[in-house]
């Protein structure tokens, strides 16, 4: 299928007009349906778009930066038109009344919705195998997981059903599924991006993050929907990302890689994919050096406190009250209301999460663990400021530990679950924009190397890694 | 033996503005169920809060007025409870780092005298929705227009020593915050709510006994009511040998007794942090100086100055600077050129009758100050005024518009036209008095016969005579005049 400026062009000009992208769009969804991605999509809503679309004179689709272009949402951000149901049993059947800011944005920028797709029910999880409505399988291999918790999104672009997706990240449910997948996943600088409408995880680190068939589909997309809101006091007033002219090399610029990032025992493939990231660097007259982030080891443990206690009072709004489903419990009074409905409506990756916050919050424990937890957070982030501050451009790390792993392989141990985010979630920790990039195989599977940029400096990284982009075939063996 | 008791209130108030704490929705009262929400105060998924600009300016406004210190940072934490009344199963407020700290305001104790009552905190929150038991029969009803309300949350100091030094705190507290216009106080409509901190101890000891906490107090009276039963209680209680219980008491009005809520209904573990959605709320100094030299005079300063500016008596100050709307209507009428103390009777008596009724003015500032004009300069005696001014309050059945000539518009009457059209204008025309004179000396000879005698203090009876006769119309200095001339 075409990328995102090609079918924009397409349909802007009249030479493959929306309605044929929303057929074909239909029609891969369609073939698209084994792999478990979409929890749900109608033709008729895309017929519906694109014959709007179709009807606006040519000067005016001219306009519309992502005119006609079929792009997919992960299922916890919200819209009017169809569900939203964050892959849990509480919200099933739940329609939203107003949609999201990006999907406003994506909508008056001429994109057409294609589908929701499946998650990690609420974004916890780092495989999607946990949705209330079954696993996503990945593309190249149905025994294995797509990554997560924004599996559906990747594996239909990953698939060639959609150019460009949504998804969003909590601690690299964007770019780990990028990479064990095989496709371009960027995660902006903390407040780049509305969250209005993004159902809520962990609100100081939950940012919508863009899946794209290349770089120049996934930058498009988030220029689209970047800029401040004034619905979401957390955005930043910083103006809409723009994208910079193409790079021809990446002389002058210092990428650093930082030690603790590239352990012994990495896998082999992962090792040989970042090797070869860094061979191409160099091929283009960028510098590559050696730095350290030395608070590194504490991020998976700081994050498991962080994400958890906002998870566990985001959710709290679900209790049968107001929307969503309710079960009434066998006493009949509004405990029993809440018992019944919380615990036969979250699942068990979602209840784990939310008594881990509710612990770490408790009275007595607060100090020794979300106190702690802030601290280090900022000493983490001080690591990053630290590194940039000392003549480094970009950071270079390998997305995840090991290319996609075997469905079932990790789900009844959930701290090997949680380690397949060590490398992405010190980047949410610390707010800064950070992306991964497909760089080969690693017996037949993807490997990604991520890139990491100084906060708001989203676009430069964006540029850096169209140039990469150009001399790394994804599809080759990296050794 | 006695016994000290030790009194801290936690009063919350509703903030004046037009629309919610973290989203637009309207805050007026009384509207049917569930007509003023949005996704931000139903608490759906993805909404966020974003907060209220004028709400943070009316509580540092309440602050200042409260001689509070207001923190150029202060930080949105969530308290978190379920309950059916509140929407996302957490309140936004303020924990350790509030808006403002450390205040204090002087009350007028009936035990101690004046003495000042600290302020310990004050923070800004939302306020959440109404559960409504009495809608539906076996069913509870949800009501979320109050969802999202701002609040202020005024913490006292343990400073209290009876039950009616808190009902003195609480009603120089009201007064404070009606006269900054930050809440309205209403604690019918629920604009201001009071919960009690109360223990008790022996006098001279200095560390706190064990509290307890009264809620469910519908007015100030009510209060007073409640922490004496409570105080009392609790006296009986330690004499009989047993020990108070830190627990939650409910006042029920009807019956005027406290009985403890069960304890399953108040073991909370709020678990508060900072809400990630809200970054810390930062204000400048100089914003901050700003909101407290636009602080409006407060009721003692205004006292002070009506008695050392305008002269005024200290009843009479007391009573034109209590409330801010009567000051500052009164000061309208002096600035219209009233004498001050006439200004100060007239406010006091005809204005406070109408205004304590339906708590408006009957008659404008000007319009009043038009009105004591032609007292004085002789057109209506102060008798007809006060008929001219019930005329035009109202409480007259006549028409106050006049039509101006050829425009076909109507404009209001003045207070000169008033009281010709009620045939009020004074006479002093010597012969139209000379008749009212001749005939009530005609009518009193024993009187009269009197007065020649000596007994002179009969001439006002006699003036009042003449008064009569003419319908309060004859101006009393010719009369006292003409009297005496014709009986000399």
């Amino acid at each position: 299928m075409s990328g995102v400026a090609a079918i924009a062009d397409g349909v802007a000009s009249g030479s493959a007009p929306a309605a044929a992208v929303a057929r074909d769009t239909g029609e891969r969804l369609r073939r698209a349906a084994d792999l478990n991605a979409t929890l749900h999509w109608s033709q008729e809503l895309l017929d519906r778009d694109a014959a709007r679309l179709d009807r606006l004179p040519p000067a005016e689709r001219a306009r519309l930066p992502l005119v006609g272009v079929p792009v997919a949402l992960k299922d916890n951000i919200v819209t009017t038109d169809q569900p939203t149901t964050c892959a849990s049993r509480i919200l099933e059947g739940y329609v939203s009344p107003y949609d999201a800011t990006v999907v406003a944005r994506l909508k008056a920028a001429g994109a057409i919705i294609a589908c929701k797709t499946n998650l990690d029910e609420f974004a916890m999880g780092s495989s999607t195998e946990h949705s209330a409505w079954g696993r996503v399988k990945h593309p190249l291999d149905p025994a294995r997981v797509p990554g997560g918790s924004s599996g559906g999104s990747a594996a239909l672009v990953a698939a060639g059903v959609v150019p460009a997706a949504l998804g969003s990240e909590t601690g690299g449910s964007v770019r780990q599924p990028a990479s064990f997948c095989g496709v371009v996943g960027v995660k902006p600088s903390y407040g780049r991006v509305s969250r209005f409408g993004l159902v809520a995880f962990g609100s100081s680190l939950d940012q919508v993050s863009v899946f794209g068939r290349s770089v120049d589909d996934a930058a498009r997309v988030l220029a689209v929907i970047s800029g401040n809101d004034p619905n979401d006091a957390t955005s930043a007033a910083e103006p809409p990302m723009t994208l910079e002219p193409a790079r021809r090399d990446l002389r002058g610029l210092t990428f650093g890689i930082p030690g603790e990032y590239v352990p012994a025992d990495l896998d082999p493939g992962v090792k040989a994919g970042l090797d070869r990231a860094v061979q191409a660097i160099q091929d283009l007259g960028g510098t590559v050096r050696q730095v350290s982030l030395p608070h590194t080891r504490f991020a998976v443990p700081c994050y498991y406190i962080v994400a958890p206690a906002e998870a566990a009072a985001n959710l709290a709004r679900y209790d049968g009250v107001r929307y969503g489903q309710r079960r009434v419990g066998p006493e009949g009074d509004v405990r029993a209301l809440y018992r019944a409905t919380r615990g036969q409506g979250f699942g068990p990756e979602v209840r784990r999460r939310i008594l881990i916050g509710t612990y770490v919050l408790s009275s007595g424990y607060y100090d020794a663990y979300y106190r702690k937890a802030q601290q280090v957070r900022a000493l983490l982030a001080d690591d990053f400021r630290k590194v940039f501050a000392a003549g480094v451009d970009l950071l270079l790390t390998p997305t995840t530990p090991t290319p996609a792993f075997k469905a079932g392989e990790k789900t009844e141990d959930p701290v090997a679950m949680y380690l397949a985010d060590i490398f992405t979630c010190s980047l949410n920790l610390a707010a800064l924009p950070a992306m991964s990039l497909p760089v080969g195989r690693s017996g037949g599977l993807p490997v990604g190397a991520q890139l990491v940029a100084p906060m708001f400096a989203d676009a430069r990284m964006l540029s850096v890694a169209a140039v990469l982009e150009t001399v790394l075939d994804a599809t080759r063996e990296v050794r | 033996m006695s016994w000290e008791t030790v009194i801290g209130l936690e009063v919350h108030v509703q903030l004046l503005t037009q629309s919610k704490m973290f989203c637009g929705c309207s805050t007026r009262y009384g509207s049917p169920p569930n007509t003023q929400v949005c996704p931000v105060c139903l608490g759906l998924p993805g909404a966020l809060p974003v907060p209220n600009a004028h709400a943070i300016e009316l509580a540092t406004r309440a602050a200042l007025a409260l001689s509070c210190k207001v923190h150029e940072t202060s930080v949105f934490a969530r308290k978190n409870y379920f309950y059916p009344d509140l929407p996302k199963g957490y309140q936004i407020s303020q924990f350790d780092q509030p808006l403002a700290t450390g205040g204090g305001i002087e009350i007028e104790s009936p035990e101690r005298g004046r003495l000042t009552i600290g302020i310990t905190r004050l923070h800004v929150e939302e306020d959440a929705g109404k559960s409504l038991h009495d809608r539906l029969p076996g069913k509870t009803a949800i009501d979320l227009n109050r969802s999202g309300t701002p609040l202020a949350e005024i913490v006292s100091e343990p400073d209290l020593r009876s039950p009616a030094e808190a009902r003195a705190y609480l009603t120089r507290l009201k007064q404070l915050l009606l006269y900054c216009q930050v809440s309205d106080c209403n604690m019918e409509e629920g604009s201001l709510r009071v919960d009690a901190n109360i223990s008790i101890r022996r006098p001279g000891e200095t560390r706190l006994g064990t509290k307890t906490e009264v809620k469910n107090m519908n007015s100030f009276a009510n209060v007073e009511r409640a922490l004496t039963v409570e105080r009392d209680r609790q006296i009986k209680l330690v004499e009989g040998g047993g020990r108070v219980e830190q627990v939650t008491m409910l006042f029920n009005a009807g019956s005027g007794e406290v009985r403890p809520m069960r304890s399953k209904e108040e073991s909370h573990d709020y678990r508060y942090f900072p809400d990630p959605d809200l970054p810390p709320l930062v204000l400048t100094r100089l914003w901050i100086e700003q909101q407290h030299a636009a602080l409006p005079e407060m009721p003692d300063a205004r006292r002070d100055r009506f008695m050392t500016v305008l002269g005024l008596p200290a009843y009479d100050a007391g009573v034109l600077s209590a409330e801010r709307p009567i000051a500052d209507y009164y000061e309208a009428v002096v600035a219209e050129g009233t004498e001050p103390k006439t200004a100060a009777n007239w406010v006091m008596t005809e204005v406070l009758r109408g205004y304590n009724e339906t708590g408006q003015f009957a008659v404008s500032s000007e319009w009043l100050a038009g009105l004591l004009a032609a007292v004085k300069d002789g057109t209506v005696s102060n008798q007809a005024a006060k008929q001219v001014f019930a005329a035009r309050a109202g409480r007259g059945s006549l028409s106050v518009t006049v039509e101006m000539r050829g425009t076909g518009k109507t404009s209001e009457v003045s207070p000169r036209q008033l009281a010709e059209k009620l045939g009020l204008v004074q006479v002093g025309d010597v012969a139209a008095l000379g008749g009212w004179v001749d005939e009530v000396i005609a009518a009193n000879p024993k009187e009269v016969g009197r007065y020649k005698a000596g007994e002179t203090k009969l001439l006002g009876f006699l003036q009042g005579q003449v008064m009569k006769k003419s319908a309060g119309k004859a101006d009393p200095k010719k009369v006292g005049a003409l009297l005496a001339e014709k009986l000399r």
